[in-house]
């Protein structure tokens, strides 16, 4: 099979299926109904179970029973529903049942509107549900990173028992991109078995409880401590970026996700009008890569961040830049779309003549 | 090259087929492609578009601001996308249902009566196919051969009785371009 | 020497931590027993509440897990879809069943999802002090009753066995009590019933138990227990709402 023209949201149910994911819970919503079609058509084709539920909140507790029972188990929604889901997210990952959660973001606050937006990612990346926990979050920018990603993010769910994250927006769940099935990129892991999974006890000797109610404080503590070294191991091993013309950039943008893109032709346009910029597209929200703003934090003279929203990530760029260089921000709200000649003048503006 | 092009019209008119087919065609090609639709609430009835990106690089933003083709099946498309089209670009008109003429000078404007047309050949559901041999015609984004290799993609393999009209379409869009060019000169 | 009478193995040696006169415990042993009867704790995989039942997962000796509050019907839905051959039950009270969870119920019932409910009314919420349930009385005192429920003020309560058995995808519902020894005999066959339609592939089931909270309701637990008799049976009557159950000997 050669490469196929698909939606970002039929592309990213069929990665599912291949990768193993058989249990698929979740309720309509735009702009991530093909996900929903897409499953209730092939499931049944490859003997999984689509299940469309009554709520954004019940859709993410079957995927906790599901997963607790040891299945391979996605949920799919948008802004809105993503937020109804926040209870049940922090159970997961307080239960530490494995699954991943599909947002195709979309704008916002409220109702909001059903265009591409990313003003979600605080709620992805920094909680959104309650308690000390933490997602690892994965944003994707073509439809051929969102097949390779979601794969990939059923095996970081396994490995490390916790919920993953795919962070889309509208504009990745509607476009057509081609995508090639038969060159997965992903990493080899070692998965460990699901011997924790609530199967029946059949002959083991000990009943498997999937919980996350500790009454005892100290021995609540000790349960977060353990998972705060699961997560120092995933901040050590998990973090992803790409990073582009940054060896002698003067002004480095930072973008993840469909405005990325955008970001990314700006830099060359910028680049043949003779300015030195480079780009770095974080990939993992959560962890978020530090590593290249260490990088070029003494050569660059400032960095540019674009958003589709009022500013969420570049809370982050400015934490990892440490405040040694001045970091910029331009962003547009609402599901529209950052300008790439708005990026240019700033662009200019900020290399202030340095070509 | 890239070229970035609008379809708009009335949802019904085929303005989405036309972007996958172009965009289908490109892949065949081994360009770098993208398709992005229009999607709303209003699922019948209202004005659809899609955009869509050749290119030999890899494709920006999948939402085109500053098109270099743009194609109107409708007057309120007209109304909408004309100001889209970049300087020096193309704008094509489905002038048996849009009456009004083009306000733009610093662009390439091509006008098809499409509709009439596709009733000539019989089926007015064709007059998409019409104004897409002619856009093809026109820019050379995709060969005609390979327009005609991905009509099945979109419509479904098992509708060849229709191929061979709609191919009869593509290439009387296309002559029309042709005529015209030579027209000018 | 002889052995008169032995725990039933569905129960673990954990001691419950029930208030004295809380019927909970005789219901966890009832539903233990039933589990054991039926030879069904290898594959039975249960789902505790938010709730006074909240540490059930302590209790039962099957494999089991917590729900958040009112979610159980969908996380059981969950695990049932993922081993449609184990036996997977549900353990909720009033407040996780019918108010904050009430949307859970009603579409795992309607969906006939193949599991078990056990359905604890008790008229009001015990384990966060004694608040208005659902299920509380018209009259009622509880801490966000105190000068007792009102129906223009807080409506009626809900009966949810009347409720759930108006939908096709149900395959048995009964009220039981538990205040005496013939009731809490009912109660087990109830039980029995509810787990066997599940054995049977007929569809939802559920028992609702009335039973009793002394501490709340400033009672003794002979009080309460003729409480539940007196004034909870006649708005709730016990009975078999709902029955597709082939006959079994």
């Amino acid at each position: 099979m050669a490469k196929v023209l698909m939606k970002g949201n039929e592309a990213l149910a069929e990665a599912a299926i291949q990768a193993g994911c058989r249990h698929y819970f979740g309720y309509p919503i735009t702009p991530q109904n093909e996900v929903t079609a897409y499953m209730a058509k092939r499931m049944p084709e490859v003997g999984g179970v689509f299940l469309q539920a009554e709520s954004e909140v019940s859709a993410i507790n079957m995927v906790y029973g599901a997963g607790g029972a040891g299945a391979r188990v996605m949920t799919s929604t948008s802004s809105p529903g993503l937020s109804l889901m926040q209870e049940g997210i922090s159970y997961l990952a307080g239960a530490q049942v494995p699954c991943v959660i599909v947002n195709i973001m979309r704008g916002g606050p409220g109702l909001g509107d059903i265009q591409g937006a990313q003003g979600d990612y605080f709620q992805s990346t920094k909680g959104g549900g309650h308690g000390d926990y933490r997602l690892i979050v994965l944003a994707p920018s073509t439809i051929q990173e969102m097949a390779d990603l979601v794969q990939e993010a059923f095996d970081i769910a396994d490995e490390y028992r916790n919920p993953v994250v795919i962070l889309g927006d509208g504009m990745l769940g509607q476009m057509m991109e081609p995508v090639d099935f038969e060159n997965i990129q992903k990493r080899k892991r070692d998965i460990p078995e699901k011997t924790w999974a609530t199967t029946g006890r059949g002959n083991r000797e000990h009943r498997n409880i999937i919980n996350s109610l500790y009454i005892d404080p100290p021995v609540l503590e000790k349960y977060n401590y353990q998972l705060f070294e699961k997560y120092a191991k995933a901040e050590k091993n998990e973090v992803r970026y790409e990073m582009i013309n940054c060896e002698d950039a003067d002004v480095i943008l930072v973008a993840y996700g469909t405005i990325a893109r955008v970001a990314k032709n700006v830099m060359n346009i910028a680049r043949r009008e003779g300015y030195k910029v480079g780009l770095i597209r974080p990939i993992s929200l959560w962890p978020f890569p530090k590593e290249p703003f260490e990088k070029t934090v003494n050569t660059a003279k400032a960095y540019l961040t674009v958003e589709m929203s009022m500013g969420q990530m570049v809370e982050d760029v400015k934490l990892a830049v440490q405040f040694k260089k001045p970091v910029y921000f331009y962003g547009r709200p609402g599901g529209m779309i950052p300008e790439p000649s708005v990026m240019l003048e700033q662009i200019r503006k900020i290399a202030g003549g340095v070509k | 090259m890239e070229e970035r092009i609008i379809f708009a019209g009335f949802g019904g008119q085929g303005v989405l087929s036309m972007g996958l087919i172009i965009t289908y065609a490109g892949m065949f090609e081994g360009k770098n492609v993208s398709w992005t639709p229009s999607y709303g609430p209003e699922m019948r009835g209202g004005t659809a578009f899609c955009n869509v990106t050749v290119s030999d690089e890899e494709v920006g933003s999948p939402v085109i601001t500053e098109a270099t083709s743009v194609i109107v099946m409708n007057r309120p498309s007209l109304d909408k996308y004309e100001s889209y089209v970049i300087s020096g670009g193309k704008l094509f008109i489905n002038t048996s249902l849009v009456d009004k003429k083009a306000e733009r000078k610093d662009i390439e404007v091509y006008e098809i009566p499409a509709n009439d047309i596709a009733n000539e050949l019989g089926n007015l559901k064709i007059a998409n196919m019409v104004m897409l041999g002619a856009f093809v015609e026109a820019t050379k984004v995709v060969k005609m051969e390979t327009v005609i290799k991905a009509l099945p993609e979109v419509f479904g393999k098992g509708k060849e009785h229709l191929m061979s009209i709609n191919e009869k379409a593509l290439y009387r869009g296309a002559e029309l371009i042709k005529s015209l060019i030579t027209t000018k000169k | 020497m002889a052995v008169v009478f032995q725990k039933t193995k569905g129960l673990t040696d954990t001691p419950f931590h029930y208030c004295p006169g809380c019927t909970h415990g005789i219901i966890h042993r009832l539903v233990a027993e039933v589990m054991e009867e039926l030879d069904v704790l290898d594959k039975a995989i249960g789902v505790a509440p938010v709730g006074c039942a909240v540490f059930a997962y302590d209790y039962f000796s099957c494999d089991m897990q917590e729900a958040a509050h009112g979610r159980a019907p969908a996380v059981a839905t969950g695990i049932k879809r993922v081993h449609p051959d184990k036996i997977v039950f549900t353990y909720q009270g009033d407040g996780d069943l019918a108010a904050i969870g009430t949307a859970e119920i009603v579409h795992a019932a309607a969906r006939g999802e193949n599991i078990t409910v056990i359905f604890v009314n008790n008229a009001n919420y015990g384990m966060t002090g004694g608040q208005m349930a659902p299920t509380t009385l018209i009259g009622q005192e509880t801490l966000t009753t105190p000068y007792g429920r009102k129906a223009e003020v807080n409506g009626y309560p809900i009966r949810m066995s009347e409720m759930l058995s108006t939908l096709e995808g149900v395959a048995y519902i009964e009220r039981v009590a538990v205040y005496d020894v013939k009731h809490v005999m009912q109660a087990k066959k109830a039980i029995k019933n509810a787990f066997l339609a599940q054995i049977q592939k007929k569809g939802f089931a559920m028992v609702e138990v009335l039973s009793s909270c002394p501490t709340n309701w400033g009672m003794t637990p002979v009080e309460a227990l003729n409480w539940i008799k007196d004034h909870m049976e006649p708005y709730y009557p016990l009975g078999v709402y709902k029955n597709t159950l082939e006959e079994v000997k």
